[in-house]
């Protein structure tokens, strides 16, 4: 079995899968560490933190130093490094907000500069995962604490008085006995002289003193060159004498291009250059797929020469994947025993022995991101040197990927990282701006690759295709006693290591061995499925499907008993404990399970918390229902509760949406709330929607037309969102992803009790109007 | 030569006339604040306005607003501060803001033709603007709030 148990990043992963010789830590002890103390894991002190992380587990690591993150101008502009990627969920905001917090910076007067992608320098940048805030809240203080000390003592010694006595308060230092004060623009040059306080001895600020963290009075920092263009996102980036690019790949994931006549192009005006893109033999991780790329002096012209190129291509071995026919595979699979990954109990006895058993059969296919600004990145090579403009959710991961592609050392490459427009996973794989690397290279020009949205469509790394079958075996007076989950989907793995068959912990750890419902006979199991295609991380991953089958089985239990949804979740839910599931190395999303374990008082929480304030059990019109689904994922607790109309002739509308989210300590609750409002609206999509389909290894959607999302007019009326106020030492968790997975089994409990079907096949598509 | 009137100032092109407007703008002219999506009239994020109307740039040609007045996100306001613009901020609808110069644009004409719209005009209006990350509620809100004064 090729297990992978680092997430979303193949970072510290050719270990476990045999892709490479060469570890990226070996690369790293090449380099040396310079500048600044860089603090090797575990990075916090039990002393100074009340719960540990698993930061310092990810490559890189965390970086505790001011000196990296932080400078002070004498104009008193304070400048804070954001070292992770902007996709729309907040975080260039948020993580220096926390900074600003700690040194006790007026946020009017700080800077936010984004970081290039050196992860020696700033520890780990890979923005996925929903990890920012919680790996980063501790170490984020700690920076702006370490900063505030050095200013106090570079103050204190200015004035001559123990330190102790001065105390920095809205951008300046004051020692209160005399009355002075000292802004922090004037103590900069002093400040920067005093060593940097370790760790342990830093005095983090009591949170009831807390100015901006947990207020969500704060705009994010793009939100005015947001709303009059000037943001610049990967595409935007415009470099003197640049070359405007758009590739035609394999049509079918490892196809190779037989030939191509580029004459027809050549003719379109603006173009000035057809040339072959080198390719990797799939599965060819985050490496271009290859083909042939057209130059022209706009995007325009690129276009229209690429539609005029004569290709012919060799589809290789996926020339034959078919949708419907794969579909028919992973069903037989699902219907027989699979690898078993979690087995408390008997349940194939308990099963035998019920007194009823219910059996769902749940079908997700293959979705596309479609991330509003498709992939797109500039690149300028210059003999052994590479800079690269992108919007990159692993700036560090491209530093290192661009060196290995163009075999130049990773010091010589720089990866500007710009704003996303959108991310969702697909911007996790760097493969575009190792095309424009590759193209820059040959052009001996910068050139900026755009991706169309059709490309998008066609060669993106897709969210996996999965059967969820769950069997739940009841007695007689209705009680859940057996409970058998065979889950089986193409690995993300697959995209790293050939013949991988089996999903690999993080996948399987997203919902399916993690279940918390309180049942005596357990098994969980894994079938095994090939891919044929790119299968890559999209947001909240392999919980999509998870929390579909798990809360829509919920739902059909509560349906066959007669139960009321809530209560029929609560009870299997159970009692308030703490969840040890009998599995070999729980992935835990890389969190220990000291500081995130599985807490079902949360769970029932916000359950409780999303019916009182959503109003289960309300009175609707006729024709209308409401549904509910909680899922734990990315260590948040998150319950939704959907109302639906469903009209005469199956057309479906949500005029309400109410999420419940405990997320631990926050940051910002305005960006929550945003983040769960789109959360409801993705979710939404991809029940409603959401389907990429293959034939003869091909994908057959292309555009927005047949690959639809949804639109204002048929988004929900109105999504409330309740947020859990954290106890005082509750860990941070994650936000940016959790809340999409219950939406789907929600709004589907919710359309059964609107009308009596039960939908088991996403997307519902015409399924309502038969 | 094509002579066009970009954000008051004319601009000339003697290169394809089917050109598409919205890679004129990009990579020719430089306004990179109008986005390409879909290239095909379904997400909206090319919306400018070319003289009192919303269109997309992406399948409109240089040569269509041959002589005509064009309005990008860049154009809207000197300061940026057309009451669009304003009711956005107040209400913080972006989130990774790619869409949202579009859904600006697309807003900013929905008010000169309808200057108090209702919610159902708000969606229908703003429905072939796609917005990915969700930000669908904070817009109506916004379109809203600029349309009774910010």
């Amino acid at each position: 079995m090729n297990f992978i148990d680092n997430p979303r990043k193949l970072r510290g992963f050719e270990k476990h899968i045999r892709v490479e010789k060469v570890s990226r830590r070996s690369i790293l002890k090449g380099l040396g560490v310079t500048g600044g103390f860089v603090l090797a894991a575990p990075v916090m002190s039990r002393q100074a933190l009340a719960y540990e992380t698993g930061a310092g587990k990810m490559p890189h690591g965390v970086v505790v130093d001011p000196r990296v993150f932080v400078s002070v101008a004498p104009d008193g502009i304070v400048t804070i490094i954001g070292h992770r990627s902007e996709m729309g969920t907040g975080v260039r905001t948020s993580l220096p907000l926390i900074v600003a917090e700690e040194m006790e910076a007026d946020w009017s007067r700080v800077k936010v500069q984004q970081a290039h992608g050196d992860e020696v320098k700033f520890g780990n940048q890979d923005t996925d995962g929903s990890r920012s805030t919680r790996h980063y809240l501790i170490p984020m203080r700690q920076i702006g604490a370490s900063a505030r000390t050095m200013l106090e003592q570079a103050a204190a010694k200015r004035w001559g008085v123990p330190a102790t006595e001065v105390k920095a308060v809205n951008h300046e230092v004051v020692h209160s006995a005399s009355g002075r004060k000292l802004g922090f623009g004037e103590l900069a040059a002093d400040a920067a002289k005093e060593s940097v306080p370790s760790i342990e001895g830093l005095k983090l600020k009591n949170p009831k003193d807390f100015r901006y963290l947990g207020k969500g009075q704060v705009g994010i920092v793009d939100l005015h060159d947001i709303t009059t263009g000037k943001a610049q996102y990967g595409a935007d980036v415009r470099l003197s004498g640049m070359k405007y690019a758009v590739i035609a790949r394999p049509p079918v994931t490892g196809g190779k291009l037989v030939k191509f006549e580029p004459d027809e192009a050549l003719k379109i005006p603006g173009v000035e250059k057809v040339m072959q893109v080198r390719g990797w033999p799939w599965p060819s991780k985050f490496q271009p797929l290859g083909g042939v790329a057209v130059i022209a002096r706009n995007t325009g012209a690129a276009i229209k020469g690429r539609d005029a190129l004569k290709l012919t291509w060799d589809d290789g071995p996926n020339g034959k994947y078919d949708s419907v026919a794969y579909r028919k595979e992973l069903e037989e699979a699902s219907r027989k025993p699979g690898l078993v990954l979690r087995k408390e109990g008997d349940a194939d006895a308990a099963l035998k022995g019920a007194d009823k058993v219910i059996v769902g059969e749940y079908y997700i296919p293959h979705l596309a991101h479609v991330s509003m600004e498709p992939p797109v990145a500039v690149a300028d090579v210059k003999g052994d040197k590479a800079e690269i403009w992108a919007p990159v959710q692993s700036p560090g991961g491209t530093r290192e990927d661009v060196a290995k592609t163009l075999g130049i050392p990773e010091a010589n490459v720089t990866v500007n990282v710009t704003l996303l427009g959108g991310g969702f996973g697909r911007k996790s794989k760097c493969d575009f701006a190792l095309e424009a690397a590759l193209l820059s290279k040959e052009l001996g020009a910068p050139v900026k690759v755009q991706w169309t949205r059709e490309d998008d469509i066609h060669n993106g790394f897709l969210h996996t295709v999965s059967v969820e079958r769950i069997e739940a075996g009841l007695d007689k007076s209705g009680k859940v006693i057996a409970w058998r989950h065979r889950s089986v989907a193409p690995s993300i793995a697959s995209t790293f290591a050939a013949g991988t068959v089996h999903q690999a912990p993080f996948e399987i750890g997203m919902g399916l061995v993690d279940m918390p419902f309180e049942i005596a006979n357990i098994s969980c199991e894994n079938p095994e499925a090939a891919a044929h295609t790119r299968i890559g991380w999209f947001r909240s991953v392999s919980n999509i499907p998870r929390a579909f089958a798990v809360q829509s089985m919920v739902g059909e239990i509560a349906q066959a008993t007669g139960r009321d949804q809530k209560d029929m979740l609560l009870e299997l839910i159970g009692s308030p404990r703490i969840v040890k599931p009998n599995v070999k190395d729980l992935w835990n999303y890389g969190e220990p399970q000291d500081s995130y374990p599985i807490d079902t008082a949360r769970l029932r929480k916000v359950v409780e918390l999303v019916a009182e304030k959503g109003e289960w059990g309300r009175k609707v019109p006729k024709g209308h229902g409401l549904g509910i689904a909680v899922h734990r994922s990315f260590v948040s607790y998150i319950a939704t509760i959907v109302e639906v109309a469903v009209d005469d002739k199956g057309k479906l509308t949500v005029p309400r949406v109410d999420t419940a989210i405990d997320c631990g300590t926050y940051v910002n609750p305005e960006r929550i709330a945003s983040q769960i409002e789109g959360a409801a609206i993705m979710g939404l999509s991809l029940a409603k929607y959401g389907e990429i389909t293959f034939k003869d290894g091909k994908v057959q959607q292309k555009n927005f037309d047949d690959f639809q999302v949804v639109r204002m007019d048929d988004s929900p009326v109105v999504t409330n969102v309740y947020i859990v106020p954290p106890g005082p030492d509750t860990p941070p968790s994650g936000v940016g992803e959790p809340g999409v997975p219950p939406f789907a089994p929600a709004l589907i409990n919710a359309i059964f009790a609107a009308t009596g079907k039960r939908i088991r096949s996403l997307p519902i598509g015409k399924q309502l109007e038969a | 030569m094509i002579k066009v009137k970009i954000n008051g100032q004319e601009q000339s092109w003697d290169g394809d006339p089917d050109l598409p407007l919205l890679w004129f703008l990009r990579d020719e002219a430089g306004l990179t604040g109008t986005k390409y999506g879909c290239g095909q009239a379904l997400c909206g994020a090319c919306t400018v306005i070319v003289d009192k109307e919303a269109v997309r740039a992406c399948i409109t040609s240089v040569n269509d607003v041959a002589g005509r007045e064009v309005t990008t996100i860049e154009g809207l306001h000197p300061n940026g501060d057309h009451p669009v613009q304003k009711a956005w901020r107040q209400v913080n609808v972006p989130q990774c803001g790619f869409c949202q110069a579009g859904q600006i644009m697309q807003a900013a004409a929905l008010l000169m033709d309808n200057p108090k719209p209702s919610h159902d005009q708000i969606r229908e209006a703003m429905s072939g603007n796609i917005c990915r990350c969700g930000c669908y509620q904070r817009i109506e809100n916004a379109v809203h709030l600029a349309s009774t004064g910010v």
